[in-house]
């Protein structure tokens, strides 16, 4: 057999045409050790007996070509990892400024204390709620707040991540409505519009795309009202802040207008920034989409997350036709105590099969949890305060880079959170900040072709004054002072 | 004796463990009044006052939810053996290396040149699992497993249309297959054409010769099916699926009890998805996050989901240019921490990954050999034939002679410590338990779940009322699903818990 290099007796077991490496057992796979007994209790010779249904001819006659070769003791894993991870950069002289939907914000240590239970994270979905009150209860929670939050009814046990959230969202309002046009604002983070368009075509559903203020750099009003009095769409999505770090400020009239069609809003917003936004379903939002990366998922490089998908319904219309988990309040069969259930399952793919409203099984509990930990840890004037300190950041991050002669791209906008450099030589003052230690990103131009001499800057909590001043300083070095 | 008791804290909900405001987070002010100053700039959608939430100082929500995660039960306190979820262990050296800083703080918008470490394990991973399925490519960009399902439902609807075969539009489906395959197949855009289960519990040969026409675009099986019946007509199945000008999907939730015994590409599937938190090993969290892969091979290789991560022979790189691609399924490059989990899952493993099919089949067999003569247990399908992954045991019987339905089998596995397997399906089972232990459980513990299974089934019989009863020691008593799903009883948010408690 084969341990690493150590050399012990190879043993093969042959049936017919077949030939088996018969491997020493291994730690994770407790009944490798005792194959014998089993097969003796089956009464066969061979494992192989066990695939006599399989014809001969399918079945792979040599060891699969995985893995380094053989079996890795677990310190030569640890070994092997880390080297394969030191291929990354990881140290940078200060935060990385990168944004583009994912932003540096800090995880607090709770939340990975609290993820790494294994009760919770080695949990399957509460298909026994007896058994499993604490993640029912714990979903429910994070119902609740989100709900609160976006200023909606009802938000789902959530969705894998924002993007097919949206997408969700979208073929939502087309089963809701009926209609097959949807408008998405060309300022909504290209890679959701993208996704947007992957999960409504084969349907038949059209994407529309309004552009955005040049000077604003909010969606354009005039074009996104007379899409909805022209298209009479199912539904029309707006994110605030875009994905040029602007906030939208006219969701209520574009609400009102879409209304006024029999369309229903659509706004994609990050919940981090709620503490001192409106919640959008104040606003007129049917459904409200977001993420969690913000508040306790973190980047792990762009997943997992959960996605944040709610309505308001006060007619149960859109109840109905809502897609996911719900997670719903109950009482025991004797009525003496209170718990959670998983609800309202005939919308879903095991019961509904062919006509479900989406065919979501796994989805992304475990980040809904940890979102639920850090928003009852920052609390109501926790997350206010969040809010402002990454508002102070924008603000000084705009005075210090106008001092230095740097404007942003929409003089007009009000930026939050994340700004849109404009200069034509911004390829390169980005890659010599880089050089210098500094990260800004994402260029936008990979992604709108007129906006090719752009690039975002993106400030969190984790920012400090000194952090922002040594990103201006380099751009003043380079640009020869300002 | 030893009893089971599950922790039962009475726990209340987050909104109602503190009455003084708290904050659980301490920032800086560095930044004074500049905030305010931003957002006196903001017209209209600023927040009046603070947010509705919860305010909790951090000992009272570290306290709150360590009391829920002891209301919660997962494969590290006992076995969780729900059919087609594939409830392995998941080993502590993948959780605790895919928590790297180095991974945790990678935004997925840095330069390629500095994450080559995390493409090359994508890199790797995909080559793994292209081996694994017998395909010429593999992406993690699916986040899940039904992801990988409608993703390839699409790859499959859209290779129709560009060769002129847009009137494709019928995807055949078994009746025992998992509900998401259908419902991913109407989410791409097709009718779904069902298919009967025979009595061996393979396909219907016949039924499917009839069903396969010039409007067929493929077929999504999983093989071993949700039975764990290995389908034994799978060559010919797939000479009339292509015969028939339609492509095969292949469903791999159920891969476990064939890892490296049969690889679908090799059976004859075009694309398939792999779920890579059931057998590869990464957690479930309580519902998810999980990963997906999907899987393809030939023609079929022009469409797949953009990006993929390739590698040029100096550096890897995130790959847009496949031809016909049907786009991004999903924002960034997939569910990254959970593949890695995988990914450090096989290369432990290595070629000797087939043991998990071997002893997960054994296991498998081991525990249906001594469930299969209990009173009121019956196979419905597949009589004398080894099981695969899983298998399912019908309780109608029990129930026709005691009342006790699967059910009430079910809930009382819990008072026992032992999590129900998947119960109520297949569909064309009836009173079914379909059970799968995977190879990480003992000989030991697949004795006390037939202990527990005779213990059980003998009380239906003596007095069925105490097998009704259950659950008795898990956190919550039996709970009332019929009320909660009444209309008028629907809460969904504490906000409507409060509406209800005040009588509105």
């Amino acid at each position: 057999m084969r341990v690493g290099s150590a050399s012990s007796s190879l043993t093969y077991f042959r049936v017919g045409i077949v030939v088996i490496g018969d491997y020493v057992p291994h730690p994770w796979i407790p009944n490798s050790y005792i194959k014998d007994v089993l097969m003796k209790e089956l009464g066969i010779s061979s494992v192989l007996d066990l695939f006599n249904d399989v014809p001969g001819e399918l079945i792979l006659k040599r060891d699969l070509n995985v893995g380094y070769g053989s079996p890795l003791a677990e310190y030569k894993l640890v070994r092997h990892f880390d080297e394969i991870m030191s291929k990354n950069r990881y140290f940078f002289k200060v935060p990385p400024f990168l944004g583009g939907g994912m932003c540096y914000h800090y995880v607090p240590a709770v939340i990975r204390h609290i993820a790494n239970r294994s009760e919770f994270y080695t949990a399957y979905t509460p298909y026994q709620p007896e058994m499993s009150q604490g993640i029912t209860q714990a979903l429910f929670e994070y119902q609740s707040m989100m709900a609160d939050l976006y200023g909606v009814d009802i938000v789902n046990a959530s969705m894998y991540n924002g993007s097919t959230a949206l997408a969700e969202a979208v073929r939502l309002s087309v089963r809701v409505t009926g209609r097959k046009h949807v408008v998405v604002s060309r300022s909504v983070h290209p890679e959701l519009a993208e996704v947007v368009r992957t999960w409504s075509e084969p349907v038949g559903i059209s994407i529309h795309r309004v552009g955005y203020d040049k000077e604003t750099g909010q969606v354009d009003l005039a074009e996104v009202e007379d899409y909805l009095r022209k298209l009479k769409p199912a539904a029309v999505i707006v994110q605030t802040p875009n994905f040029f770090g602007i906030v939208e400020q006219e969701l209520s009239r574009i609400s009102d207008v879409a209304h006024e069609s029999g369309s229903l809003m659509i706004v994609y917003q990050d919940p981090i920034l709620l503490g001192v936004l409106e919640a959008p379903g104040k606003l007129g939002a049917d459904i409200v989409v977001g993420d969690t990366s913000s508040v306790g998922s973190g980047l792990n490089f762009g997943g997992p997350t959960a996605g944040v998908l709610g309505i308001k319904d006060a007619e149960g219309r859109l109840l109905r036709q809502l897609p996911g988990r719900l997670i719903g309040y109950t009482k025991t069969l004797d009525g003496s105590e209170e718990g959670f259930i998983m609800v309202l399952q005939t919308r879903e793919q095991h019961i509904r099969r062919e006509r479900a409203t989406s065919n979501i099984t796994t989805n992304s509990s475990l980040e809904a949890i940890k979102s639920a930990v850090y928003l009852a840890l920052l609390g109501s004037e926790g997350l206010r305060k969040l809010g402002e300190a990454i508002a102070g950041r924008t603000q000084y991050l705009l005075e210090r880079l106008s001092e230095a002669g740097m404007v942003p791209a929409f003089e007009r906008g009000v930026y939050l959170r994340e700004v849109l450099l404009r200069h034509p030589d911004i390829a390169r003052i980005r890659s010599y900040l880089k050089s210098q230690g500094v990260y800004i990103g994402p260029l936008v131009g990979r992604f709108y072709q007129d906006l090719s001499d752009c690039c975002l800057v993106c400030v969190t909590e984790r920012h400090s004054r000194e952090d922002i001043d040594v990103l201006v300083e380099l751009i003043k070095q380079l640009l020869g002072g300002g | 004796m030893k009893v089971f008791r599950q922790a039962k804290w009475g726990e209340p909900l987050v909104h109602e463990v503190s009455i003084y405001r708290k904050s659980g987070i301490l920032l800086d002010d560095e930044f004074g009044e500049y905030g305010k100053k931003l957002l006196s700039k903001i017209q209209r959608v600023v927040r009046e006052g603070n947010p509705p939430l919860p305010s909790l100082s951090e000992v009272e929500v570290v306290r709150h939810y360590l009391r829920l995660s002891q209301m919660a039960y997962g494969v590290d306190l006992g076995p969780v053996p729900l059919g087609s979820c594939t409830m392995k262990y998941n080993p502590k050296i993948c959780e605790e290396l895919a928590s790297d800083r180095r991974i945790a703080e990678a935004h997925p918008y840095l330069d390629e040149e500095d994450v080559q470490g995390l493409l090359e394990v994508v890199y790797t991973l995909q080559k793994w699992l292209s081996e694994i399925t017998g395909m010429d490519v593999c992406s993690i960009q699916t986040p899940a497993g039904a992801a990988g399902e409608f993703a390839g439902a699409l790859m499959i609807r859209n290779y129709h249309i560009d060769r002129g075969e847009s009137y494709r539009d019928e995807m055949v489906v078994p009746d025992s297959a998992h509900g998401s395959n259908p419902a991913s197949a109407a989410m791409a855009g097709f009718k779904v054409v069902r298919i009967p289960t025979d009595p061996r519990g393979n396909t219907d040969l016949e039924a499917l010769r009839a069903a396969l026409s010039s409007r067929t675009a493929g077929m999504m099986l999983t093989n071993p099916n949700t039975l764990g019946l290995f389908e034994e007509h799978i060559v010919e199945i797939a000479k009339e699926v292509h015969g028939s000008g339609g492509l095969l999907y292949y469903d791999g939730a159920n891969l476990n009890g064939i890892l490296g015994y049969v690889r679908p590409g090799d059976m004859g599937f075009d694309v398939a998805h792999l779920n890579l938190h059931k057998t590869f090993a990464a957690p479930h969290g309580g519902g998810g996050p999980g990963a997906g892969a999907i899987c393809c091979r030939g023609a079929l290789t022009d469409y797949m989901p953009v990006p993929i991560v390739d590698y040029d022979g100096r550096k890897y790189y995130l790959r847009y240019d496949i031809p016909r691609t049907i786009g991004r399924i999903s924002w960034f490059y997939g569910n990254i921490v959970p593949a890695i989990k995988s990914f450090l899952y096989i290369a432990t493993l290595g070629p000797m990954i087939k043991e998990v099919a071997e002893v997960a089949t054994l296991n498998t067999n081991y525990l249906l050999k001594k469930l299969e003569t209990l009173p009121g247990v019956d196979l419905v399908y597949g009589h004398g034939r080894w099981r695969k992954h899983e298998f399912v045991i019908s309780f109608e019987k029990l129930y026709k002679e005691t009342g006790v339905n699967a059910e009430d089998v079910a809930k009382a596995l819990l008072d026992r410590g032992i999590h129900a397997p998947t119960i109520l399906f297949p569909l064309i089972v009836p009173e079914a338990h379909m059970v799968e232990v995977t190879e990480t459980e003992t000989k030991e513990n697949l004795d006390r779940i037939v202990e527990a299974y005779r213990e059980i089934t003998h009380t239906a019989y003596r007095s069925p009322d105490e097998v009704k009863k259950a659950p008795q020691n898990t956190s919550v008593k039996r709970l009332d699903v019929v009320y909660g799903n009444l209309p008028k009883n629907i809460v969904l948010t504490y906000r409507q818990l409060e509406k209800r408690r005040r009588g509105e």
